[in-house]
């Protein structure tokens, strides 16, 4: 390949999902600029490792990349709070008391979504990000983030109730019982 | 299914991960239990409250042209003085280019072919089918257990067959939904790995086999005697071509 075609090949298949990129970029990092530079470099390393490209799904291939420089990031910030692998075993009863305040839900300011959403712990975050807002499966979830497809799974519950409970202290009302032991 | 089983399945049935025949039983369940059906709209509300596109970010005007740019001054040796005007003038009508090329490819793209579509179709039912445990809905080894379970639950009578001697041994049958009908799905198993065999009548021509790879599955796909047959597995390809055979070798057997 010469030099030319690949840049065009690569901007043919790497540039339609600059949107999915940056939004999830944004969402980790929490700042514009540093979002914007993640995802030059991020398709820049793309690029160097186009020839490790081999087809299949591109926006799940540059989404691994894009959430790994994240990562480098974040670690090389000292931003990186996990979950505490042990609290991550915990299981959560969250969503399994019937409660009519998630009702309420639908009709929330998108503004106290978005900052309930920045709360959240990173890892719980990106699953959530790519579940709704990319419409990802739990399998293109599994690839990106390079966890099992159960866990995929867990996290996205587990992350729907810690985020229903901040919600719900957002809104200043009393969350269900279940639900407030893991806020 | 009960309320225990239901919380555990609820969110992949609600992001549409979930298989045919546990989606159709929380489906039933939640139209009986109030509690249930209030935890669904809670969370379903959750997702459209997240899914709102207010909550996306979209990236500034100037960051496309910008990576453009990174990604050709890395592929490029710094140019020589005299042709900077040049390459300006270059740059520009390969832009164009570029543009016209996505847009064309854009345009492809988004008409995959049926075949495609259904392959992922496929993939995604045998991922389900792995996902919630439920890879049968009638655990079998017995070929004339399984062919008699699908009498009155499709309009067809898949061919099953018995491969327990060549190494494929016989898990059971169940009943799934794929390009719009329903379909049996029979479960084999080699060592460790899962084998989802698709069959529905077509009235296509025999057609010999294709192979594709998708999500990192092999799925391999043929026609014969007023039916179609989809195979897929994360079984190495090898061994899989040769189930097709085995299993095309029985048919022929009994004709």
């Amino acid at each position: 390949m010469s030099d030319k075609s690949k840049v065009v090949k690569f901007e043919e298949i790497a540039l339609p999902h600059l949107g999915a990129a940056y939004n999830l970029a944004r969402w980790l990092v929490h700042n514009e600029p540093d979002a914007e530079d993640i995802v030059q470099e991020a398709y820049l390393r793309a690029f160097k490792f186009f020839k490790g490209y081999y087809g299949g799904d591109s926006r799940t291939w540059l989404l691994t990349i894009v959430r790994n420089t994240c990562y480098t990031w974040l670690q090389r910030n000292r931003l990186l709070r996990l979950t505490d692998p042990l609290d991550d075993k915990l299981d959560e009863p969250g969503m399994e008391v019937p409660d009519p305040e998630m009702l309420l839900m639908q009709r929330l300011d998108s503004e106290i979504v978005r900052h309930a959403l920045q709360e959240l712990p990173v890892d719980f975050r990106e699953v959530v990000v790519l579940r709704e807002m990319e419409g990802l499966s739990y399998k293109e979830i599994a690839n990106v983030v390079d966890i099992p497809i159960g866990t995929v799974m867990s996290r996205l519950k587990r992350g729907r109730a810690r985020l229903h409970a901040l919600l719900a202290s957002r809104m200043g009302k009393e969350a269900g019982v279940g639900l407030s032991t893991n806020a | 299914m009960g309320c225990q089983q239901t919380h555990n399945l609820i969110h992949g049935y609600l992001d549409g991960e979930l298989d045919l025949m546990n989606s159709l039983e929380i489906e039933a369940h939640l139209k009986d239990c109030r509690a249930c059906a209030q935890t669904y709209k809670g969370i379903r509300d959750l997702q459209s409250a997240v899914g709102n596109s207010a909550l996306r970010f979209d990236p500034p005007a100037n960051l496309e042209r910008r990576l453009r740019a990174a990604v050709r001054t890395e592929s490029t040796p710094d140019p020589q003085p005299s042709m900077i005007r040049w390459r300006w003038l270059v740059a520009g009508i390969s832009l164009l280019a570029v543009v016209a090329v996505i847009w064309i490819a854009a345009a492809m793209l988004t008409r995959e072919s049926p075949g495609d579509v259904l392959a992922q179709e496929i993939v995604s039912s045998h991922v389900r089918s792995l996902m919630a445990d439920h890879l049968t809905d009638v655990p079998s080894s017995d070929r004339h257990t399984v062919k008699p379970w699908f009498d009155g639950k499709l309009d067809f009578s898949p061919p099953v067959k018995d491969l327990s001697q060549q190494g494929f041994s016989l898990n059971g049958g169940r009943l799934d939904y794929i390009g719009n009908r329903p379909v049996a799905a029979l479960v084999y198993q080699r060592g460790r790995h899962s084998i989802n065999l698709f069959v529905w009548p077509s009235n296509k021509a025999a057609t010999s086999e294709r192979m594709s790879v998708s999500q990192g599955y092999n799925v391999i796909r043929w026609s014969n005697a007023g039916m179609a047959y989809w195979v897929v597995s994360d079984l190495n390809l090898a061994e899989l071509q040769q189930f097709v055979e085995l299993l095309k070798e029985q048919s022929q057997a009994r004709m």
